[in-house]
């Protein structure tokens, strides 16, 4: 379990700040974090990862102070995508998800048998197997993603923090992408924790969301709480139209083609 | 895992360690050679087994020392234009050098190193030192701060050699003009073990972080993701590729596009795992130095030319072919 507690940072030359009383990611829960541009999601998820260390609070690691476990070790536990996937060369899918079994690998990087098992199970779970021996130049957006995803998954991660994974996809390539954060949560009994602008796939596909405006937790919980028309009119303004999915029953979100209260 | 293409590349050079001290402008008979081991000295005997070995062992250890640190640079950097000298070591050498040559009271040696040597090393880590010291930072070494403090150090060097070059004798511009140029002709063994101090802990270093390079090309969030210490890489980096840089040009001298073109052509050959590119780049920066140098012994007898001409004369071209190569796009 990763655990955040009065987390508060900041950035020096400006007056933005973020402060986070609590924050949980859990086993074999999605957990959708989402807000407007600048309001703090990044930021939170490369503390929780401990790519960036808190001005205050701490994050733990199973009951463990983050900043004092080692790279490799926290690696082990934690899969994170960051926002931008580049790579100066250009790697073929299987070179880029042996990548991921660093944390086990010592010196020169060689492979065992385990490892081969891992990563073969980690392009099959991804939809990669095929594509195994294709250049990530020769790849679409959304292939692009599941490998770098197999990539983290081959790490053996409980815990994946994901920033912005469907961005830049197109719809079909989003839907696929959450169904399969949900089944890798359901199945794998992975804590899932993914920054999205798509607040309809949050919606439909976490367990529970975390709202951030303006560096704050303006709310936190199940999706049909969260995501109520005033919250939603506060944070993103009122061109929306907030309706129900004919599935789940949980709310989804149209843009108004007019702005609101305008003829 | 492409081992296949490094043992080719290893064997390519050890063929060229055997081969290349043949060529020359004195020819040389097996018998000669022979006869010198078993104690029948020969001027042949004498040029094979003191002046061409050593040299070509020397040609061999400095190209794959340069290839092998723009190999790393290259990815550290994030910039396929890096080379060894891009940090400044190069301009602080060239300032140690033009000081050891062009002021006499400055002639001093220390046991295998001769006074150019002994400056030039200085020079080399003045300018690593400050380009360190300038970088660092609380959460590590900024890596645009090295690439802008190298590059900088660079033109105040050139700058300052520019000055002295006023107020120095004639005869000291040239000495000065032909270490520029770059060579590997030594006498002996002697000057090959001045490297060892600065050039084994460098290149273990760099062989160390092999692995953890093809991470860090993928950018620093995800090789910290991927679990890669970040910042203890590129510091040991660095400081590995800074040294080996140091301890090689120091005795050859500012030999240019090897460190630039040899990691782009093993690139090209085998891919880019960095557990293949780094020692495959070794082993042709290696090879490629020693032809270079064989034919700067051979092209217009009796001269020798500088081997920094050569490379030079031939990489750019090569470089060029690179870069409008169809596969290369």
């Amino acid at each position: 379990m990763l655990q955040l507690n009065n987390i508060w940072h900041f950035y020096p030359e400006s007056n933005w700040k973020l402060s986070i009383t609590s924050f949980t990611v859990s086993s074999g829960r999605v957990l959708g974090i989402i807000g407007p541009n600048g309001s703090g999601k990044t930021t939170l998820l490369r503390i929780a990862a401990g790519i960036l260390k808190p001005t205050r609070g701490t994050v733990q690691l199973d009951g463990k102070n983050i900043s004092q476990i080692k790279r490799r070790i926290i690696a082990r536990t934690i899969g994170f995508l960051p926002q931008n996937l580049s790579s100066e060369y250009d790697y073929t899918v299987e070179e880029l998800v042996y990548m991921g079994r660093y944390p086990y690998l010592h010196g020169w990087g060689t492979l065992g048998s385990h490892d081969f098992t891992i990563i073969r199970e980690s392009l099959d779970i991804t939809g990669m197997d095929s594509l195994r021996y294709r250049r990530l130049s020769h790849l679409s957006g959304g292939e692009r993603k599941r490998a770098f995803l197999a990539s983290i998954l081959a790490q053996k991660p409980k815990i994946l923090l994901l920033d912005e994974p469907s961005a830049a996809l197109d719809i079909h390539s989003r839907v696929r992408f959450f169904r399969l954060l949900q089944k890798l949560s359901q199945e794998e009994d992975i804590g899932v924790a993914v920054v999205t602008h798509d607040l309809n796939l949050a919606s439909l596909f976490s367990d529970s969301i975390l709202l951030l405006h303006q560096g704050k937790c303006l709310s936190q919980g199940h999706p049909n709480t969260v995501l109520t028309k005033e919250i939603i009119y506060r944070v993103y303004g009122k061109d929306i139209y907030i309706g129900k999915h004919p599935e789940n029953n949980r709310p989804t979100f149209i843009p108004r083609i007019k702005p609101e209260n305008k003829p | 895992m492409k081992t296949k293409a490094v043992i080719f590349f290893g064997l390519f050079f050890l063929i060229t360690a055997v081969v290349a001290p043949w060529f020359g402008v004195e020819p040389v008979k097996v018998s000669q050679v022979w006869n010198q081991l078993l104690g029948k000295s020969s001027p042949q005997g004498v040029i094979f087994w003191f002046q061409r070995i050593p040299r070509v062992i020397l040609a061999l250890i400095a190209g794959g020392t340069l290839a092998l640190v723009g190999a790393s640079f290259q990815v550290l950097f994030r910039n396929p234009l890096v080379e060894p000298y891009t940090l400044g070591i190069s301009g602080g050498s060239a300032l140690g050098a033009f000081l050891a040559i062009s002021i006499p009271s400055l002639w001093i040696t220390w046991g295998p190193f001769s006074s150019i040597q002994l400056l030039a090393v200085c020079g080399a880590a003045a300018s690593l030192s400050l380009i360190y010291a300038l970088s660092r930072k609380p959460e590590g070494l900024s890596i645009y701060t090295i690439l802008l403090a190298g590059i900088t150090i660079s033109i105040i060097c050139g700058g300052t050699i520019l000055l002295l070059t006023y107020i120095t004798s004639p005869n000291a511009l040239i000495v000065f003009q032909r270490w520029m140029m770059g060579g590997v002709d030594i006498a002996g063994y002697k000057e090959m073990v001045s490297l060892l101090p600065m050039l084994l802990p460098g290149l273990a270093l760099l062989f160390w972080h092999t692995n953890d390079l093809n991470h860090i090309s993928l950018g620093e969030d995800m090789a910290l993701g991927h679990g890669v210490p970040v910042k203890i890489v590129q510091r040991n980096i660095f400081i590995g590729g800074g040294l080996s840089t140091a301890a090689v040009v120091s005795l050859v001298g500012p030999i240019g596009f090897i460190g630039l073109i040899v990691p782009h052509a093993v690139r090209r050959l085998i891919g880019f795992d960095q557990r293949n590119v780094l020692p495959c780049s070794f082993f042709l920066g290696g090879i490629a130095l020693a032809i270079c140098d064989t034919i700067a012994r051979k092209i217009i007898p009796p001269t020798e030319l500088p081997v920094g001409i050569i490379t030079a004369v031939i990489g750019g071209p090569l470089f060029i072919r690179l870069l409008v190569s169809r596969r290369w796009k």
